[in-house]
């Protein structure tokens, strides 16, 4: 082999650079790993910066009837009974300490009264449950973690000499392959995206922690780096993902003016008292709260606007329904014809809230619009419109571990790539609890991983020679397709036919389209040299994107029913039968095969923390048997 | 759809490049990162170009636009005039890699440099309490998205790479300032490590720092100088000051008067813009030529106005500027002029 591969030994390798990445890292480095941290962008611009609303735990700060088990319900009530319930129990009870951890690491959340962190309503959440600092909790996070780790490296140079003695920090940098032992992980390949150089890590254990898909869509709030390669990566070495039909559309995405398509305005401004209107001028989302979500959510204006003010003796504004009922309404209301000229809906706190409260509570939107889009929200309504926000799919994990199913070994996910936590929709401000909590996870179970090793596994010489063939292939096709005009065409498929409203026809032309798109991505061509190439970078994420779309398209085809980020036209309504499926895709050869797998059972105690008659609308009849038995039993 | 204008782009690597001229299609609404992602996706694949969030929340896109650093994707095409040709170069204190992408690595090692938060001793995790006016100081510079234009503006380290060694920058002031203001952080020598280890003495308080931030921080006003002032407040402690006066301490006694002065110095206390006696007798142009009054006795900092409580009253903290007053008045021109200018330089102690 002629090229030159700068080769380096790791304990753990964590792919991402995000919250859980960075959270993975820490735990790993405490346990006394070595530890290599990939950031596909520079140390500190990772997507987490976007989270605006905050981070749910139960504290009790604002609440004090608020705990874990509540918590705990909003998830499972929130992911419509799909979430891994196990999941969602660790992340309720673990949340509250991850989240004051961060303050020993540095971190300054806004303040109670009473010098304890602030709390703020969210929807779906029962009580105010999000630590936040004014709207930019997720630069908090990332930038807390960040000093977190440069502390460490303090600690490191002090007792080493080296900063980097162990745990490093591969800022722009990519991975494109994991390599095997066996089944065993045995190190990744990948290269510098300043110099093109490629890098191969040796190591037992890799957490990915890569966040999403989001950059397959066309309207989105994900940056370029969501192009779905923990997941990828995790398909081709042997692991499984779950939940992949299932996408979350922010209700609330700009759509006018198109500097700022897609990004997001955050929940905040709803709980804060922005309303929804048409273009008649009607708070339209009294007339779509489901049947499920009735008795939690006022009926009248009224009733609505007193809750901001009196929440104990007031029943929450229909605003902060679930994002996904919202989505939908919003998606609604415009195919009806009483949207804006933009094809959204206006989101006005203007009218609702004085200038000065709006730039307290809201600083950042505030700030957003003005510089960006040269709207004051203040003054005028926002024009929005759902866009493509989270996966709720990803790397099928063993709960406690953050282990990857299937069938390999040494590979953890946590984060955004990761399934089941969220089940069928997430709630807003458990994504990033949800990073710190199964962060630390994954980087807890990969260290002792590593403990319990034999022998380090080795990288077979023939995989790494095949992964350089495959990373320079788009340069030696200079006359190959353009890899943008690829990445636009595979937008519109998902966009159009694999979006928030689904139809069987459609579904099926999508997975004939990608087929095609996957003839075409196999011969996309490049020009310009391996230094800094953002087209050869491109060319390379999009067959991940590609492998993505259509785990996507297959299982949102297969699921015959209607159930948070997955709505299909042609079957309305939830089914409790489906409830008890998960689908579960997988990679034969370079074929997505798709399984049924059961659900876990979720154990009598937790079950028990809900009414038989909100049961009632999720279980199926032998379920609600067992729970009637189970409920008996515990009464004798 | 839109018109075509006119666009120079900074294309090249560390060997060098130069201007190269494109035609390319502008919309309604769209910002300068919009055109450079337009130029990719057609004539220009190649074309290396950092960005992440477009959202002005990540600081990836820092460029120079028309010799202003800005980031790209909060400059609006509807601020230049239809005519006007639009330049766009890579940031101009780091090395070039390619096009417009940077080496930005000199900031991530000053990061690595500055001292992180030191976690106070026995407060356990969920035992930290602190007040929303205390932490909003350090919360202002929290807000820094890192994307280095004011490392990149400040002309310490702008056209002097041999400053680099020793100046951390305003980035890194900032985040000094913030651990100092910290209610809860154990360290009691950011100040001082600021101006003997970060080289906090290097800047001369142009606000240029201030000026580029697309977050608004105001780095100068509200970090630089209480981080400059503060070490001159502790040496001009006003209990140290009557000491001396009710002692009548010589005033060379004083570590903050230089030895070798030809004139004698009044102990006395002349306040914020009072020239010292003899100052009268100079004309303002041999003042300037006697560069920086290292004599000139500079008031104790105003205080910030709390309460009995010892906190910020709500008025106060609504106030753009909460906090203490700036040490220099609030109401000066910046840059001082040179003889109204005085510090210690950490070379000095």
């Amino acid at each position: 082999m002629t090229e030159r591969i700068e080769r380096h030994h790791y304990d753990v390798v964590v792919i991402g650079a995000g919250g859980a990445g960075l959270r993975a890292a820490i735990e790993a480095r405490l346990a006394g790993k070595r530890v290599a941290i990939i950031s596909k962008s520079l140390f500190g611009k990772a997507h987490t910066v976007m989270a605006e609303g905050g981070a749910a735990a139960a504290m009790g700060n604002a609440n004090s009837r608020d705990n874990w088990q509540v918590h705990f319900r909003d998830t499972m009530r929130g992911g419509k009974f799909l979430n891994n319930f196990r999941m969602a129990e660790l992340h309720a009870k673990e949340a509250p300490q991850r989240i004051w951890e961060l303050e020993t690491y540095g971190a300054l959340f806004d303040r109670t009264p009473d010098g304890k962190i602030s709390q703020r309503n969210f929807g779906g959440h029962e009580y105010p449950r999000l630590a936040h600092v004014g709207d930019r909790t997720g630069l908090e996070l990332i930038r807390t973690l960040q000093q977190k780790i440069v502390s460490l490296q303090q600690e490191d140079k002090r007792e080493f000499g080296d900063y980097d003695a162990r745990i490093r920090v591969f800022a722009e940098t990519t991975i494109t392959e994991l390599l095997l032992d066996g089944d065993r992980i045995a190190g990744a390949f990948g290269y510098y995206r300043e110099s093109g150089d490629f890098l191969l890590l040796q190591a037992p254990a890799v957490v990915l922690a890569t966040g999403g898909v989001g950059r397959s869509y066309k309207v989105t709030s994900n940056s370029w780096e969501y192009t779905g390669d923990g997941h990828a990566l995790a398909l081709r070495a042997g692991a499984t993902l779950i939940n992949m039909e299932f996408l979350q559309f922010h209700p609330t995405g700009m759509v006018w003016p198109p500097s700022v398509k897609g990004i997001l305005v955050t929940e905040s401004v709803r709980g804060d008292g922005g309303v929804l209107k048409n273009s008649e001028g009607k708070r339209f989302m009294f007339q779509y709260v489901p049947d499920v979500f009735r008795k939690q959510y006022a009926e009248t204006e009224e009733e609505a606007d007193r809750w901001y003010t009196d929440p104990d003796n007031n029943r929450r504004p229909p605003e902060l329904l679930p994002r996904d009922e919202v989505a939908r309404a919003i998606n609604n209301e415009v195919k009806e014809g009483r949207g804006t000229p933009a094809g959204g809906i206006y989101l006005d706190i203007a009218s609702r809230r004085s200038a000065e409260y709006i730039q307290k509570r809201l600083p950042s939107m505030y700030h957003q619009f003005k510089e960006l889009a040269d709207v004051d929200i203040t003054k005028e309504p926002m024009e929005i419109g759902p866009t493509c926000h989270y996966v709720m799919g990803g790397v099928e994990v063993d709960p406690d571990s953050g282990a990857a199913m299937g069938h390999v070994q040494g590979l953890f996910a946590a984060g955004e790539v990761s399934g089941g936590m969220h089940g069928s929709n997430r709630l807003g401000g458990n994504s990033l609890s949800d990073l710190l909590v199964f962060g630390k996870r994954a980087g807890e179970y990969a260290a002792s991983y590593v403990d319990g090793i034999e022998k380090r596994p080795t990288v077979p010489a023939a995989d790494v020679e095949a992964a350089v063939d495959t990373a320079l292939a788009p340069l030696t096709r200079e006359a190959g397709e353009n890899p943008y005009k690829l990445q636009q065409d595979l937008q519109a498929v998902m966009g159009d036919l694999v979006g928030i409203i689904r139809r069987k026809g459609e579904l099926e032309d999508a997975l004939t389209r990608l087929a095609e798109l996957r003839e075409r991505v196999a011969k996309v061509g490049t020009t310009g040299g391996r230094r800094y190439n953002p087209g050869w970078h491109l060319a390379l994420d999009l067959r991940n994107m590609l492998v993505v779309s259509e785990c996507t398209a297959k299982a949102a085809l297969e699921r015959e029913e209607s159930r948070g980020g997955h709505t299909r036209e042609d079957f309305p309504a939830m089914s409790a039968k489906w409830r008890t499926v998960n689908l579960v895709c997988s990679l034969d050869g370079d074929k997505v095969r798709l399984e049924h797998k059961p659900l876990p059972k979720i154990r009598p105690e937790l079950i028990g923390l809900f009414d038989r008659t909100e049961l009632s609308k999720y279980l199926t009849e032998e379920e609600l048997a067992d729970f009637d038995a189970s409920a008996e039993g515990a009464g004798k | 759809m839109g018109e075509k204008r006119q666009f120079k782009v900074w294309r090249g690597d560390e060997t060098g490049g130069d201007l190269q001229d494109y035609q390319v299609e502008v919309n309604e609404g769209e910002v300068v990162l919009d055109i450079i992602h337009r130029l990719q996706a057609t004539e220009a694949p190649d074309l290396a170009c950092r960005w992440n969030c477009k959202a002005g929340k990540c600081g990836s896109c820092s460029m120079e636009i028309n010799g202003m650093p800005r980031l790209g994707c909060m400059t609006r095409m509807s601020t230049f005039s239809e005519t006007e040709t639009i330049t766009v170069t890579p940031l101009r204190t780091f090395p070039v890699i390619r096009d417009l992408v940077t080496d930005v690595s000199f900031n991530y090692e000053k990061a690595r440099e500055t001292p992180a938060f030191a976690p106070p001793v026995g407060v356990a995790p969920g035992e930290y309490r602190m007040q929303q006016v205390d932490v909003e100081r350090s919360q202002e510079f929290r807000k820094c998205i890192e994307c280095f234009l004011c490392q990149n503006t400040c002309h310490v380290v702008r056209d002097h790479d041999e400053n680099k060694n020793a100046f951390s920058g305003p980035r890194y002031f900032i985040r000094a300032a913030e651990l100092d203001m910290h209610p809860l952080d154990a360290r009691e020598d950011r100040k001082t490590y600021a101006q003997q280890h970060q080289g906090l003495g290097y800047c001369n308080i142009t606000k240029c720092c201030t000026e580029v931030c697309p977050e608004h921080i105001k780095i100068t006003d509200n970090a630089i100088i209480p981080m400059k002032e503060r070490v001159v407040d502790r040496k001009y402690d006003p209990l140290v000051w009557l000491g001396s006066k009710i002692f009548r301490r010589h005033p060379d006694d004083d570590e903050l008067v230089q030895s070798g002065s030809s004139h004698a110095v009044s102990a006395g206390p002349a306040m914020t813009g009072v020239d010292l006696p003899d100052a009268h007798e100079r004309t303002e142009e041999q003042e300037v030529e006697r560069g920086v009054n290292w004599h000139r006795r500079v008031g104790p900092a105003q205080l910030p106005a709390v309460g009995a409580n010892g906190r910020l009253g709500v008025s106060e903290a609504a106030f753009d500027r909460s906090g203490a007053a700036s040490p220099f008045g609030d109401d000066v021109e910046f840059p001082l002029p040179p003889r109204d200018l005085n510090y210690a330089h950490p070379d000095q102690d």
